[in-house]
């Protein structure tokens, strides 16, 4: 952000480390004691700096609901209505969902001699696995053909096919829209510019939000939840389209155009093919965010799995649930190495024997079920269930444990949870909005300030100042959590390969869980409140702090290691002087995603009734507000775009004072 | 020479904002300093160049000296910001965009420093790549294709992905793939620079003998002095995007025009540049038996005097005698260093 020259800086020796201290405190020292005194004294003499005057609020929600009511029943382009195009829409939508609803679950027709079966469960698995085999080989086929056999053994094929009918017409929608909109964001820079804001707002704003919205337009139903997913998956899309593109070596674009290829050759013959991993990766992000999104969609209808978790959570039945929720992780898996295998350049891999091998397959599955039933549709007798025996299990914790649990929680409650919570409801709002605009002027010159300043005070404005610092310090405390359970696994994993594959397997699993399987085993536990949303978002958000420290500290140059090992540092100064030093702006980074991942979670929690923002969003769901749920969810979306400035801002001051590139 | 195949006429490339406008109201006081003060940085500065047909024009400079600019400058990939480019008597910076894609499917092919392969590509498919953007049909331009790869030396190889090549066999894709389009003018920004020296000298003589094949009308960018000498008809040394002399080989080893110039020239061997007809004395006296070619350097006539040989005789391209080469003259130059 600032554009201090760098180079003269790192020239100076260093000052010495009294003195920076000295300084910092200079500054901070009057502003704390400035802040401290309108804490003590503020309240009488100046109430609007605690509590907004409400006389002053402006009823921005209700400006929303007006405007989208608005859209829904005025709205005109004149040859045709708002309503008209987003009913269009839907058909859109719509149509592909069927099809493919029909081939996976329903079949088509409805009289016997018209009607056509749907694919049966035998064929299904064995034309997975045969994409398997393309894609990565025996191994990858037989895990795939594992995943989906789990599924049917433990009786969620039907639903699961469902939610699978909506992620194969979410993805390639997402896919389609997120690099369409990355192209042309590539093409012309002011797109690239308007979009970004965008990307990062829709990035932070949690889902509920935009689902009364979406609820309103489309009504509830597959397609709203399919295209809800949509909203959420693609904007990772479009940024990975325009980072990808961008690493297209100059050379090659140049020579597209030297051989004279028009416009769209270039864009299709050349900078697409050779950004293709790139893009796999954003591939594979959107497949993962809409499965992320399984549960949430079917809170508006989407029906299949997130509807059993769902409806399992409310009839406090979380073996059932619980079992739900491995089914969409058995589907994260598969599709997660399916499509990363894909991303993979293969040269042998013919199509064409895979084309036949399908279509016999599909013949012979086909011939099959007519003939035996029980390879039509997977026979209950045959299957498994483990409900009852989590159901036993959460039990028998409960008779057993349930003072040492009960005792556990009560004394974080009231010595930890409620007196942080206590404090910062009493914090005026004036005051932490100049800090935070103080950090943001020394960290990032005054637009950071600015920024800062201006999204705080939005905040207290639209009168959600108490929610927002409820969701601060649910929010704060999980990551402080995270953060110390994760820096140490992190160190100690980046020490040891062999740790380090363990923990690997851990995370990324750990990131492949649709967040709301967080919510369950501690919702057996705890019940409902706030250290429970606690747990959950603990859990959620510790594998980024993880992943980043031990990224960190193994992508630090090994040369500078060696030079401590010659100087005869021992492991542990090698550790904290070099190692941890270097790696400082990676475990910031770190810290930002672990920011971003218990805000996200935070809002799910909501469900276990939280007081916080996220409760606003749910409720507004609930109502189906527009207006409250978007403010609501556009604080949210603040607090995090606060946090990640001001930690990527202090990342990049690190990284300057490492001398790891410029200041700019 | 004749007329020129390509004229470059006080070409410019500032970046910045506004850069034409700046440059239009300083006019002739545009010096670094004050462009600079104005915002823009200097990539190319009123350079003037003739290309003669089938000549090796080598362009030399060290990095940041605006040899790259100026070459993207010749095809207009990069817009220049003034100046005027007559390819064919033809200003390519009034050409429209359609004409620009037209030249460069049929009259321009152009190497790259990193050989710019397409990876999801075989190497025929990357040869044939600009004949299918042109809309050549499939067996044409796969015929073509062949042949472009034979020349280069890579047969059996077709099928092949460029991350199985090395980095020689890589460049010979990529050369073969500029020349697929039969071009008129042919661009190579510093080929072999990227590559091992063993290889680079290899790929320098395939080089030599593919040019005394094609005859084409080459624009060679290299940062090597050494390779400039080794393959140029004439060079051009740029610094600070600027050309700060043009001519042979030969005339810029022995008469640099600035310090800049010499400290390149220092350390190269006179015998290797000064051509035979160059230090040659008249044809006086009995005939030498021994016959050496004008254009040949006095490096390369030195090995015709081994055991006790005391003169060559010096033919021009016709083959007449046109002067006789001392066994001192040649002693007194390669002495000289």
């Amino acid at each position: 952000m600032s554009a201090r020259p760098a180079p003269v800086t790192r020239r100076r020796p260093a000052p010495a480390l009294w003195l920076l201290a000295l300084r910092l405190l200079a500054l901070w020292l009057p502003a704390l004691a400035a802040f401290a005194a309108l804490l003590t004294w503020g309240k009488p003499l100046a109430p609007w700096a605690f509590d907004w005057p409400d006389l002053l609020t402006p009823p921005v929600d209700r400006w929303i609901s007006d405007f989208v009511r608005w859209l829904l029943n005025k709205a005109t382009f004149g040859l045709f209505t708002f309503r008209e195009a987003t009913r269009a829409l839907a058909a859109v939508v719509d149509a592909p969902y069927q099809i493919v609803r029909g081939l996976l679950t329903e079949g088509f027709g409805a009289w016997p001699p018209l009607s056509w079966p749907p694919l049966s469960w035998l064929g299904v698995i064995a034309l997975v696995a045969l994409i398997g085999h393309r894609a990565g080989g025996g191994r990858l086929a037989a895990l795939v053909a594992g995943c989906f056999g789990f599924i049917a053994v433990f009786g969620k094929w039907t639903s699961a096919m469902v939610t699978l009918a909506s992620i194969l017409i979410a993805v390639p929608i997402g896919i389609a829209g997120g690099l369409l909109l990355g192209l042309a964001a590539y093409r012309w820079r002011w797109l690239a510019r308007a979009i970004t804001p965008v990307l990062d707002l829709m990035q932070t704003i949690p889902v509920f939000a935009y689902l009364v919205p979406i609820l309103i337009l489309f009504g509830f139903g597959p397609v709203a939840a399919i295209l809800a997913t949509v909203i959420y998956a693609m904007p990772p899309m479009t940024r990975i389209t325009l980072l990808a593109l961008a690493r297209v070596p100059g050379e090659v674009r140049d020579l597209g155009r030297m051989v004279g290829c028009t416009r769209a050759q270039l864009t299709w013959r050349v900078m697409v093919p050779s950004a293709r991993e790139g893009l796999m990766v954003g591939v594979n992000q959107v497949i993962m965010l809409s499965l992320n999104m399984v549960i949430i969609a079917s809170m508006i209808g989407a029906g299949g799995l997130g509807f059993d978790v769902l409806a399992a959570l409310r009839r406090l039945d979380f073996g059932g649930g619980l079992e739900a929720g491995f089914a969409i992780v058995a589907l994260a898996v598969a599709l997660d190495r399916l499509s990363q295998a894909a991303a993979r350049p293969r040269a042998d891999a013919r199509r064409r024997p895979y084309l036949w091998a399908a279509l016999a397959t599909l013949l012979l599955a086909g011939v099959l079920a007519w003939l035996v039933p029980a390879a039509q549709n997977y026979p209950r007798g045959w299957q498994l269930s483990t409900g009852t025996f989590w159901n036993e299990v959460v039990r028998w914790i409960n008779v057993n444990y349930f003072g040492t649990l009960e005792a556990i929680k009560t004394t974080l409650l009231l010595n930890v949870l409620i007196p942080i919570k206590r404090f910062l409801l009493g914090l005026p709002w004036l005051g932490v909005a100049a800090l935070l605009a103080l950090a943001g002027w020394r960290l990032g010159g005054w637009r950071l300030a600015l920024l800062t300043w201006t999204l705080t005070s939005l905040i207290a404005m639209v009168d959600l100042w108490a929610e927002a610092m409820t969701t601060l310090y649910l929010c704060g405390i999980s990551v402080v959590i995270a953060m110390l359970i994760g820096l140490p696994i992190g160190v100690a994993a980046a020490e040891r390969d062999g740790l380090w594959r363990v923990v690997r397997v851990v995370i990324d699993t750990l990131q492949t869980l649709p967040s709301f399987v967080y919510l369950m085993p501690a919702v057996m536990l705890f019940r409902v409140g706030d250290f429970t949303a606690m747990l959950a978002v603990v859990a959620y958000a510790v594998a980024p702090a993880i992943r980043y420290t031990a990224l960190g500290l193994q992508g630090v140059d090994p040369a500078l290691v060696e030079a401590g090992r010659a100087m005869g540092c021992t492991r542990w100064q090698i550790l904290t002087r070099i190692k941890l030093r270097l790696a400082l702006p990676e475990i910031l980074l770190g810290l930002n995603q672990t920011i971003m991942f218990a805000l996200s979670m935070l809002v799910i929690t909501a469900l276990v009734g939280t007081r916080d923002l996220g409760q606003e969003v749910y409720i507004a769901l609930t109502n189906a507000n527009a207006g409250r749920g978007l403010v609501a969810g556009l604080c949210v979306a603040f607090i995090a775009i606060i946090a990640d400035r001001l930690i990527g801002a202090a990342a990049r001051q690190a990284r300057a004072r490492l001398g790891l590139e410029g200041a700019a | 020479m004749s007329e020129p195949k390509l004229l470059c006429r006080n070409v410019w490339k500032l970046f910045g904002p506004r850069a034409a406008e700046t440059l239009r109201a300083l006019g002739t006081s545009a010096t670094p300093d004050r462009l600079r003060a104005a915002g823009l940085v200097t990539a190319v500065r009123g350079v003037d160049l003739a290309v003669g047909e089938g000549e090796i024009f080598v362009i030399m400079g060290l990095s940041g000296s605006g040899k790259s600019t100026l070459v993207r400058c010749l095809s207009r990939l990069v817009e220049p910001t003034a100046g005027e480019i007559i390819f064919h008597r033809q200003n390519l910076l009034a050409a429209t965009e359609v004409e620009m894609i037209a030249l460069r499917r049929h009259k321009m092919g152009m190497v790259f420093q990193h050989f710019a392969l397409l990876p999801h590509m075989t190497v025929l498919q990357n040869v044939c790549f600009p004949l299918e953007v042109q809309g050549m049909a499939r067996a044409a331009r796969e015929e073509t294709a062949r042949r472009m790869i034979a020349l280069v030396g890579l047969e059996g190889r077709e099928e092949s992905f460029p991350r199985q090549l090395s980095g020689g066999q890589q460049q010979r894709v990529g050369i073969a793939r500029s020349l697929a389009a039969d071009p008129e003018l042919w661009f190579l920004d510093e080929p072999f620079s990227a590559l091992d020296p063993l290889i680079r000298r290899e790929m320098q003589d395939e080089f030599i003998r593919l040019q005394s094949v094609l005859r084409k009308t080459i624009v060679f960018i290299t940062h090597d002095f050494d390779e400039a000498i080794r393959l140029a008809d004439r060079i051009a040394i740029m610094k600070d995007g600027a050309v700060v002399q043009a001519g042979t080989p030969e005339e810029i080893v022995l008469h640099p025009a600035t310090d800049y110039v010499r400290a390149f020239t220092a350390a190269v061997p006179r015998a290797k540049v000064v051509r035979v007809a160059t230090v040659m004395a008249p044809p006086e006296g009995p005939a030498p038996a021994a016959r050496i070619a004008g254009r040949a350097t006095v490096a390369e006539a030195a090995p015709l005097f081994a055991g006790d040989v005391q003169a060559v005789a010096v033919t021009d391209g016709a083959g007449r005698v046109t002067g006789h080469l001392h066994r001192q003259a040649v002693i007194d130059l390669m002495l000289a260093g």
